[in-house]
């Protein structure tokens, strides 16, 4: 099984349309990755989908880089 | 002193050709997109037959991640559009953007989406329905879309009136062309709705043909064994344009708008009025604005869908609003190829009139073998015909009773 941060990763790369290469852990899915509000939340959808979670509009708001989901996820899968 | 509005682009995408010279060319050819419909399990359906736009590729007018949040309707739009424009010659040298709009319409808009969308909430549940759902599933969003793609930043809509939309977008934008409000406006309607709620719809209403097991048989306007219409999808996308302003920038005119003829049936959701009354004020009221006599007239792209009704009433206001030279116009209905476009179909034909009246060339109506004692005119059977045409109508009329006749005419200069 694939690690939380390749997951991850894979469902940026293919919700965002951008290259591997552009996923560094301090991206900014609106700053650096092209995203508008819109797309964050389909985002934040595909990660629920993926890992079997709901995350709420709280947490959602702090997942603004690709270093706070891998984070954010690996505390929530670790508690379960 | 009045604007004339010529078209100085058209952009295709039809179930017979992704483009307008692949279209064209097989409209000429008398060959039909019609067949089994391939895009879901059609079992159980009464009619399993559609006219699909098979393997259509946006190519570079839409990357995957912008492919993802439009509707496959939208995509037809914006693939019409690039043609329409690069015609034009709007893509080499762009317009100013504050004096050119978009109205593109649709009947139905994104079904698909709709249909995607709900089986998500019903299986899955609110949180898991798209917040692209609402901006991929409206009518109004291909005009949108095309005007962010160009920075056209003119008078910008979408329009609805079921089959008669392409047309009716086309006649509005005119109408801002002539009241000033833009020297260009990208016009049109797409549709893509090939969908198993829409099918089942359709099918129950006994509108479509269920000529199952022969579907290259199965739309066959004014023929005496029509049952019904094929459902089709695609986008009929132009660019009309003030005519000094086309002169004055060089561009090619393919052919001119010269008038609208806008009425309704006030008569039945489905039905026609049987009387046509509708439809011949709607032809009279163009050939008025146009100032063209009827006995001028030398094509008609009709509505002919291949519905019992249709097709009885129409050649019915066709022989009212011409007399006696309803016998001397050849008449055809390429929805005889094309299947039923819906909010499609009328910038498609226009279109396709427009190329007409450009080449001096018209297409048949194909599957004509069996003659109506009510459908007694000349609809250019079976085979394409060379003749040069000066002026030519195109006639819609959509369920709800919208009626709309558009009235071409060769590039001024050359008639």
């Amino acid at each position: 099984m694939a690690s939380i941060a390749e997951r991850v990763h894979q469902i940026i790369e293919k919700e965002l349309g951008v290259n591997p290469e552009q996923i560094t852990p301090t991206a900014s899915f609106i700053e650096d990755l092209g995203a508008d509000s819109l797309d964050t939340v389909e985002l934040v959808m595909a990660f629920e989908e993926e890992f079997g979670m709901e995350i709420s509009d709280e947490d959602a708001e702090k997942l603004t880089n690709v270093q706070a989901v891998v984070e954010y996820l690996k505390a929530a899968t670790s508690e379960s | 002193m009045d604007r004339r509005v010529v078209i100085t682009g058209i952009g295709l995408v039809s179930p017979v050709g992704i483009g307008r010279e692949a279209t064209w060319q097989s409209l000429l050819a008398g060959r039909s997109g019609i067949g089994r419909i391939t895009a879901f399990d059609t079992e159980g359906y009464p009619s399993r037959l559609g006219a699909e736009v098979l393997d259509f590729d946006p190519g570079d007018v839409l990357d995957a991640k912008e492919r993802k949040k439009t509707d496959r309707y939208a995509q037809f739009a914006l693939v019409a559009a690039e043609e329409a424009m690069a015609q034009a010659g709007l893509l080499a040298a762009p317009p100013d953007g504050e004096r050119m709009g978009v109205i593109i319409g649709s009947g139905i808009g994104g079904m698909l989406t709709f249909e995607e969308e709900h089986r998500a909430l019903v299986e899955r549940g609110p949180r898991r329905v798209s917040p692209f759902f609402i901006p991929k599933m409206i009518g109004d969003i291909a005009a949108g879309l095309v005007s962010m793609r160009y920075g056209l930043r003119g008078p910008n809509f979408g329009v609805v009136s079921a089959c008669a939309t392409g047309a009716h977008a086309l006649a509005d934008a005119a109408l801002q062309i002539r009241a000033g409000r833009a020297d260009l406006m990208l016009a049109g309607g797409a549709e893509a709705t090939i969908s198993p709620m829409a099918l089942a719809g359709f099918g129950n209403m006994k509108a479509l043909s269920t000529r199952n097991d022969d579907p290259g048989q199965a739309c066959r306007p004014f023929d005496a064994e029509r049952d019904g219409f094929v459902m089709g999808e695609g986008a009929g996308v132009l660019v009309l344009e003030d005519y000094d302003h086309a002169k004055a920038r060089g561009a090619t005119v393919i052919a001119e708008l010269l008038g609208a003829g806008l009425t309704a049936d006030a008569h039945h959701i489905t039905a026609p009025d049987p009387e046509g009354r509708g439809a011949i004020a709607a032809m009279r009221r163009a050939l008025l604005e146009g100032g063209v006599a009827p006995e001028a007239i030398g094509y008609v792209n009709a509505h002919g869908t291949s519905t019992p009704y249709n097709d009885k009433v129409e050649t019915a206001a066709l022989k009212v609003a011409f007399g006696a030279h309803a016998r001397r116009l050849r008449i055809s209905s390429t929805k005889s190829m094309t299947g039923h476009l819906l909010g499609a179909a009328g910038g498609l034909e226009a279109g396709i009139t427009a190329l007409v009246l450009e080449r001096g060339e018209i297409p048949p109506t194909v599957n004509y073998a069996h003659p109506d004692r009510d459908c007694d005119l000349d609809y250019t059977p079976n085979r394409a015909v060379k003749q040069a045409v000066e002026l030519a109508i195109s006639t819609s009329l959509g369920f709800g009773g919208h009626n709309v006749v558009l009235l071409l005419g060769r590039a001024p200069g050359a008639r």
